[in-house]
């Protein structure tokens, strides 16, 4: 039953997007996220759902398979437009009893979903075309100027991907357990909500303590090869640019001057 | 010059109650001599606390030693200054494959030690290589860990130890998880490193078996070494070996019962063809 549970799903495939560089695509995120944020208006939506479409339709994912991650914010989606529908102030369109629906409520509450939607959509293009390694590594990279201002980049990253690691192998080790105690009568699945969260305890207590346990096995079998820290370490896969990647960049920069000068220029 | 040379090395674990105060000191290691020469083959038996673990941490420095001295491969293992060189010449190998592979990818589990020593890329990419083919894992260069086996996953383990190139490589219980098959597996690597490229093994087990290919069998009980010598020499005492709690493998169990019943066989017979032998000849 837990097996089912998948974190950074990856969908394998050979596309342009997929052969990226880490670096540039963390980079895309963070302007595309920004540029939803600053677009305004019909032109600057179109904009950006045209810079979607074409990602999407570049990174060869199908469209099906990505919207699946909509299903998780179905509710954060309606939650947010009703309250945009309902308390936004101005010109009343429709009013009944104590709620009122304004236009601008209407128009504010269709660009939030917008937003949202495009958010989920397009950050899931991230982790749908990178491995967990790949972008922990690009992460390590790009964010490294941190390090100056005492920020263990490396440590970070370290954490991230050990713990990546380690998902499969506790999720395999709680399934182990509740077998265990489900041999001996215990029972995870009847009564209200606090009585199954306290028959978790017996669960949840072992697998902290073995989680520990391989903690330290693991801490002392890297030190045993020679790991000590980032320090005057080399890559065996380390990340390189090529031109596809300078390319991008620029793609990049195109698409943020462009929502921008949308956003100043054009009213509409 | 012996590669590993310990002379009277003592380790003590404090027992402290729960605001810190010493309840009592528990001698894991108890004036340990220990020498091996380079390209042996040595096994350490011992049953469960008899402070072979704690002698294998002191091998790869992660434990320190409270008294006596440690040479291993010429640097003094009580200085902190050679901690690095030592680390780097001495492998070492766990017992629970799960916790000691740190990637999720087979080529980049191996590549993790390289990596913290520095090896430039591509010399990485050749040593990976190499170390894989040296335990038969090539072909599985690109797969996750998870889907490993339990000797498939200690050979990827020793890979990961053999890609750093040491001088010597220490086994702590690397069988003891393993089924029957995983067992065999990663014996014969261990045995094919050792005889084709000429790295000193320190094999730690509780399996008698294991060890009858050995150059030298060092017993260990309660902190201290109590036998040593050949797997023959070792094996020959049977009843010196029970009363450490240690098993004899059992051809050498019959051998042995069948001498007590009168027969005239040998003592120390390891395997079966010499049982054989020695049966042949009676009649």
């Amino acid at each position: 039953m837990i097996r089912d549970i998948t974190i950074g799903q990856y969908y394998p495939s050979n596309s342009i997007i997929h052969k990226l560089d880490p670096r540039v695509k963390l980079m895309g995120a963070f302007v595309y996220v920004l540029s939803l944020f600053i677009f305004r208006g019909i032109a600057g939506f179109a904009a950006v759902t045209i810079g979607l479409a074409v990602l999407i339709w570049f990174s060869k994912v199908p469209f099906r398979y990505m919207v699946k991650g909509l299903k998780a914010i179905v509710v954060i989606l309606a939650i947010t437009a009703i309250f945009n529908l309902f308390l936004t102030p101005g010109k009343p369109l429709v009013s009944f009893w104590k709620f009122r629906i304004t236009q601008e409520g209407l128009k504010s509450a269709a660009f939030m979903m917008v937003r949202l939607t495009y958010l989920i959509l397009g950050s899931s293009v991230l982790t749908l075309t990178t491995t967990p390694n790949h972008l922990t590594d690009g992460m390590e990279k790009s964010l490294r100027p941190l390090n100056k201002i005492g920020i263990p980049v490396h440590e970070v990253s370290m954490i991230m991907s050990i713990a990546l690691r380690f998902i499969p192998i506790l999720v395999e080790e709680t399934d182990k357990i509740m077998k265990a105690q489900l041999a001996r009568g215990a029972d995870f699945e009847s009564g209200n909500l606090i009585k199954r969260a306290k028959s978790m305890v017996p669960l949840l207590v072992p697998l902290f303590i073995s989680a520990f346990r391989r903690a330290n096995d693991l801490a002392m079998a890297m030190e045993a090869r020679c790991y000590n820290g980032g320090e005057g370490r080399t890559k065996m896969k380390p990340l390189k640019y090529a031109r596809r990647d300078a390319a991008a960049y620029s793609f990049i920069a195109v698409y943020f001057i462009g929502i921008i000068m949308l956003r100043v220029w054009v009213q509409i | 010059m012996n590669i590993i040379e310990a002379r009277k090395l003592v380790h003590e674990y404090f027992r402290r109650d729960e605001e810190g105060n010493v309840e009592g000191i528990v001698t894991a290691l108890d004036g340990v001599d220990l020498h091996v020469k380079p390209g042996e083959f040595v096994a350490i038996l011992g049953h469960n606390g008899s402070g072979k673990s704690t002698l294998a941490k002191h091998l790869n420095v992660l434990l320190r030693g409270s008294e006596g001295t440690l040479w291993i491969d010429g640097k003094d293992a009580m200085d902190e200054k050679s901690l690095w060189e030592i680390r780097r010449n001495a492998g070492m190998v766990f017992q629970n494959p799960d916790n000691q592979i740190i990637a999720s990818v087979v080529e980049e589990d191996v590549a993790f030690g390289p990596e913290n020593i520095g090896v430039p890329t591509d010399e990485i990419w050749k040593r990976v290589e190499k170390s894989l083919k040296s335990v038969r894992m090539l072909q599985y260069r690109g797969h996750s860990p998870n889907k490993l086996s339990g000797g498939q996953k200690q050979r990827v383990a020793i890979a990961g130890v053999m890609a750093m190139e040491p001088k010597c490589i220490v086994l702590d219980e690397p069988t003891a998880m393993l089924d029957p098959n995983g067992r065999k597996e990663v014996l014969d690597a261990v045995e094919a490193l050792n005889r084709e490229k000429g790295v000193t093994v320190i094999f730690i087990t509780h399996y008698m078996e294991e060890v009858i290919r050995a150059d030298k069998v060092y017993v260990m009980d309660h902190g201290k070494v109590v036998m040593q010598g050949t797997p023959r020499q070792v094996f020959s005492q049977v009843d010196v070996l029970k009363s450490y709690r240690l098993d004899v493998p059992q051809i050498t169990l019959l051998a042995y019962e069948l001498q007590k019943a009168g027969l005239d066989v040998p003592e120390g017979i390891l395997t079966r063809e010499e049982l054989v032998e020695a049966l042949c000849r009676l009649y």
